[in-house]
């Protein structure tokens, strides 16, 4: 083991230097020769007829290259969705296309009908504002309930504003609504999961380039998968082939899901550099990034919890309705479903459950995965209703959660909604949560809040989530159109030193400095010898990206079994040095060694004679030593955690202010615990933005009322805590070869319902009989409540 | 077509600048210094704070010719001489205060003005300082402890790793 940076150590990030000292290099901060730029005419309107467009008077601007409209790409595919759900009658969902460019309809605020390519983006913006644009505006679809009884189509040619109707397992409908309708208790709870803006603060930004001679596309783009995003542009939207197209995603600046999807601005910038033989970049402004972004959550749910007379959960059922906006996002239709309903069950032995969920069209932005993507859904849905029946049966809501906890001698369990958990130990993660937050002491503290004129509130959430996404096979047969593997390559160069080329990208998650130590442990050498290579389909054989707290599970797994290939091959060439049988080599500290003699030769020496095969047995082993896998996961993996928060509310004004917020999870073993520690106070920030501060509004014509971060109040550093994150108490996944689960929504998915129960609990000590808020909980919402009672 | 001329890390530079070019996009388009980021168009998100004499700026706020003269810090100057990270920036790096890096800089820019004004400030005087800076990886923990740390404070009893 090396002395330092292997596995569990809290290594300080090899790429905090660059983003420290400005040198960071995202996609807007380069620019080629001969660079143009793109500029986008976007709808004013969410819902309207283009009874033309006239684009003469801009064409004539100063700097004015060229102009694209949706006439230019009605030839070319559509950008689809990455996962076919059938309805609850087998029909398939309802794919409408979705084009480069607008064509004949625009379908939200933001939607692209053209773009003007320039020689400067002042010049583009002034061309765009010279476009003459007729467009009928016609009333516009929002409200989801209203969407679904409209004649008012978002897309005519479908004829519905359903896109499908989902149940989850149908087969358990029958059985559920009987454990409902015989119950001792039923609780009810209708609630709304609000609309998030992702908002990674880097925002999009595309540059393409085309090479005549080679007929070569290169796309630079801030992805979080740039297979995937060279994979659909090649198979579905323009047709180039993969080997003519590189796609490299270099520093990117957060995602959160936002940035997984083609969008198709790329395609316009790739058709754009090849039509003019010059680069085209186009960089978002954040406006552009509120309008066009894929959003996320945005359920409107009705949930029921049957119990008996003990407190044992009988069943879960709810009714859903998702919003997927006015075009399906390449995950849009996987994040309400299979994302979502196969978690319903939770962290409980509850024999029965029921999701359905019907997914629909609206004159607004697509929404996509957005950090969690719908495992924060179902379990804000489950955590409120538990702690609504808890309030109505009177029992104390960490023991009506452990009463019905899976016990550790449970697994594998079987859950009612489909998945089989592989490990976890619910118990002994409240048990920490307890001990670290001192829940003991919360009656004090409520009293010395009192005497401020203070109620405080206690709040308390158990969840589970479904991470390294995805076993290929299981998600084949649910109706994934792709496979959810990852892949690695390991190049150890000839003088000792390795480059690591991972599928999964890193735009936070600090995988240049964790993924060496993984590799540094297994072969005892100074993790400063090797380097990550991510970002770029030309150096990387495949990858499917970084989501779903997959990059360690699943591309993690993958470098294990490629340093595991470079070991065996290592060990032979070792032994021939050695003249040695290949069984009788050890690796400890970088050093191969006969058993039991003192014969050895270093790793780096090994390296060396595999690029220098003088006296090589060339009939048994090739040159080079470079090593590749592909790792397809058994199963999903299963973090889980229990998580709490103190609030105090000002009676007077309905303001609610987080004392604190315990975060106690199990993700396994931990590679590195400082960046793991780090996501997890991120996603316990962005949780508590969604609780109270941050929510995406349209009005009834469809025009965004929080385009801005003037009205989308993004959680500023005055508006959190300290944390209190712990994650000792893990239990290691059964079926990677790290042991990993992953931890990079865990905090977005834990901490909203524990704020909600938190207010709750503190309104309810106050004597306000108030039993729900919806988030986000802004002054105005939570004092309305108070007086309403 | 305006002639600005001004001091930047130490350094005097000029260019021709229309009257709209902000400060921001002079230093990234013309000077190529793109450690100063752009996160929004309303002036709220804090990554393109730089130090315009001796004061942090929001460079998307100002127009580069309203800088004639002027002497400006940005994050590309903050390292010690011999390259080194400086406290501020080392202790981002030891508390793990970044992640995805856009927003550092002006963090960065931000605490630097913070600690020459208040030496030693309290955390709510920390966090409240950092209202016009945007992060949305950290949740903001480990950045509050990072510019504590830097200001030479003890942080142990601020929640471990």
């Amino acid at each position: 083991m090396p002395k330092d940076g292997g596995i569990g150590a809290p290594t300080r990030r090899r790429e905090d230097v660059r983003f420290l000292t400005g040198t960071g290099q995202y996609c807007d901060d380069m620019n080629m020769f001969g660079q143009t730029a793109a500029v986008f005419a976007r709808s004013t309107v969410a819902n309207g007829v283009i009874k033309s467009i006239d684009t003469t008077a801009a064409a004539a601007m100063p700097g004015v290259l060229a102009i694209f409209t949706g006439e230019d790409f009605v030839d070319v595919g559509g950008n689809p969705a990455g996962w076919l759900i059938n309805s609850r009658d087998g029909e398939p969902m309802k794919e409408p296309k979705r084009p480069v460019l607008a064509h004949g309809k625009v379908r939200h605020v933001g939607d692209a009908y053209a773009a003007v390519i320039a020689e400067t983006v002042e010049q583009a913006k002034d061309a765009v504002e010279a476009i003459e644009v007729d467009i009928e505006e016609l009333p516009a679809i929002v409200n989801m309930k209203d969407a679904l009884s409209s004649t008012n189509y978002v897309h005519d040619e479908i004829g519905t504003n359903q896109c499908f109707d989902w149940g989850w397992i149908e087969d358990n409908r029958a059985a559920t609504d009987a454990a409902i309708k015989g119950a001792h208790h039923v609780t009810t709870l209708e609630l709304v999961n609000n609309r998030l803006v992702p908002n990674a603060m880097e925002p999009r930004c595309s540059m393409a380039q085309y090479n005549r001679a080679n007929d070569e596309y290169t796309l630079h783009t801030t992805s979080q998968n740039p297979h995937l995003t060279r994979l659909l542009i090649s198979a579905f939207v323009l047709g180039i082939p993969e080997n003519k197209l590189t796609v490299i995603a270099p520093d990117v600046g957060g995602g959160f899901g936002s940035k997984i999807y083609h969008y198709g601005e790329e395609a316009l910038v790739l058709a754009a550099a090849k039509k003019l033989g010059r680069p085209v970049k186009w960089t978002a402004d954040r406006t552009e990034a509120f309008l066009t972004d894929a959003h996320g959550r945005d359920h409107v749910t009705k949930i029921e919890l049957a119990l008996d007379e003990e407190g044992n959960f009988l069943a879960f059922r709810t009714e859903t309705l998702a919003n997927v906006g006015a075009y399906l996002s390449n995950f849009a239709t996987a994040t309400p479903t299979f994302l979502h309903g196969t978690l319903m069950a939770g962290n409980y032995t509850v024999p029965n459950v029921y999701v359905n969920v019907k997914a629909v069209f609206t004159n607004t932005a697509p929404v996509d995965a957005y950090r969690g993507a719908g495992r924060p859904e179902a379990t804000f849905s489950l955590e409120r209703v538990i702690d609504k029946a808890a309030r109505e049966i009177g029992m104390d809501p960490i023991a009506l959660r452990r009463k019905n906890f899976i016990k550790p001698d449970q697994y594998p369990f079987a859950s009612a909604a489909g998945l089989e958990y592989d490990s976890g130990n619910y118990d002994a993660l409240m048990d920490q949560m307890e001990k670290v937050a001192d829940v003991a002491g919360f009656e004090a503290r409520r009293k010395e809040s009192e005497k401020k004129g203070k109620l405080r509130g206690f709040g308390v959430n158990a969840y589970i989530e479904a991470c390294g996404i995805a076993p290929s096979n299981l998600v084949g047969v649910l109706g994934s159109r792709v496979g959810l593997y990852d892949a690695a390559t390991v190049r150890v160069n000839a003088t000792g030193n390795l480059s690591v080329m991972v599928g999964a990208h890193s735009h936070g998650q600090g995988h240049e400095t964790a993924f060496p130590q993984v590799v540094a442990e297994m072969l005892g050498i100074d993790p400063q010898s090797i380097d990550i290579v991510h970002g770029d389909t030309s150096k990387i054989p495949f990858g499917m990206g970084t989501y779903g707290s997959r990059s360690l599970a699943v591309c993690g797994s993958a470098v294990v079994r490629a340093t595991e290939k470079i070991i065996n091959k290592a060990k032979k060439i070792a032994a021939h040095m050695l003249e040695a049988s290949d069984g009788d080599i050890e690796l400890k500290d970088g050093v191969f060694s006969v058993a039991g003699t003192d014969k050895s030769v270093t790793f780096g020496e090994v390296a060396l004679k595999a690029y220098i095969p003088h006296e090589f047995p060339l009939e048994d082993i090739e040159p080079g030593l470079e090593e590749t896998a592909f790792y397809d996961p058994a199963n999903f993996t299963y973090p889980s955690g229990a998580y709490c928060c103190e609030v105090e509310v000002d009676p007077d004004t309905g303001k609610v202010t987080v004392e604190s917020m315990t975060a106690v999870d199990d993700f396994g073993n931990v590679i590195n615990p400082m960046i793991v520690t780090g996501q997890v106070h991120g996603g316990l920030g962005q949780g508590i933005g969604q609780a109270l501060l941050e929510n995406t509004t349209y009005d009834e014509n469809g025009q965004l009322l929080s385009a801005s971060y003037m009205d989308y109040v993004m959680p500023r550093a005055d508006d959190v805590p300290f944390y209190g994150v712990d994650h000792s108490k893990g239990t290691a996944c059964t079926h990677n070869p790290l042991g990993v689960k992953g931890c990079g929504e865990a905090g977005a998915i834990g901490s909203p319902p524990t704020v909600v129960n938190a207010v709750i609990d503190a309104l309810q000590s106050g004597g306000k009989n108030v039993t729900h808020i919806d988030m986000p909980m802004t002054p105005h919402r939570v004092w309305s409540a108070m007086q309403n009672v | 077509m305006t002639k600005v001329t001004m001091t930047i890390n130490g350094k005097a530079v000029s260019g021709e600048v229309e009257g709209r070019t902000l400060l921001s996009s002079f230093l990234r388009e013309d000077l190529h210094l793109t450690g100063t980021h752009i996160g929004c168009d309303t002036s709220q998100c804090g990554a393109c704070v730089v130090h315009v004499d001796g004061k942090a700026v929001k460079s998307c706020t100002m127009f580069a010719a309203e800088a004639n003269g002027a002497t400006v810090a940005t994050i590309e100057g903050q390292a010690n001489e011999d390259g080194s990270l400086n406290v501020i920036q080392a202790a981002f790096q030891e508390h793990h205060g970044l992640q995805c890096g856009f927003c550092t800089p002006g963090m960065v820019m931000s605490a630097a003005a913070l600690l020459k004004d208040n030496p030693k400030p309290s955390v709510s005087e920390v966090r409240e300082y950092l209202e016009g800076n945007i992060c949305r990886c950290t949740g903001y923990h480990n950045i509050v402890k990072a510019i504590m740390a830097a200001s030479g404070q003890d942080v142990s009893a601020i929640a471990a790793e």
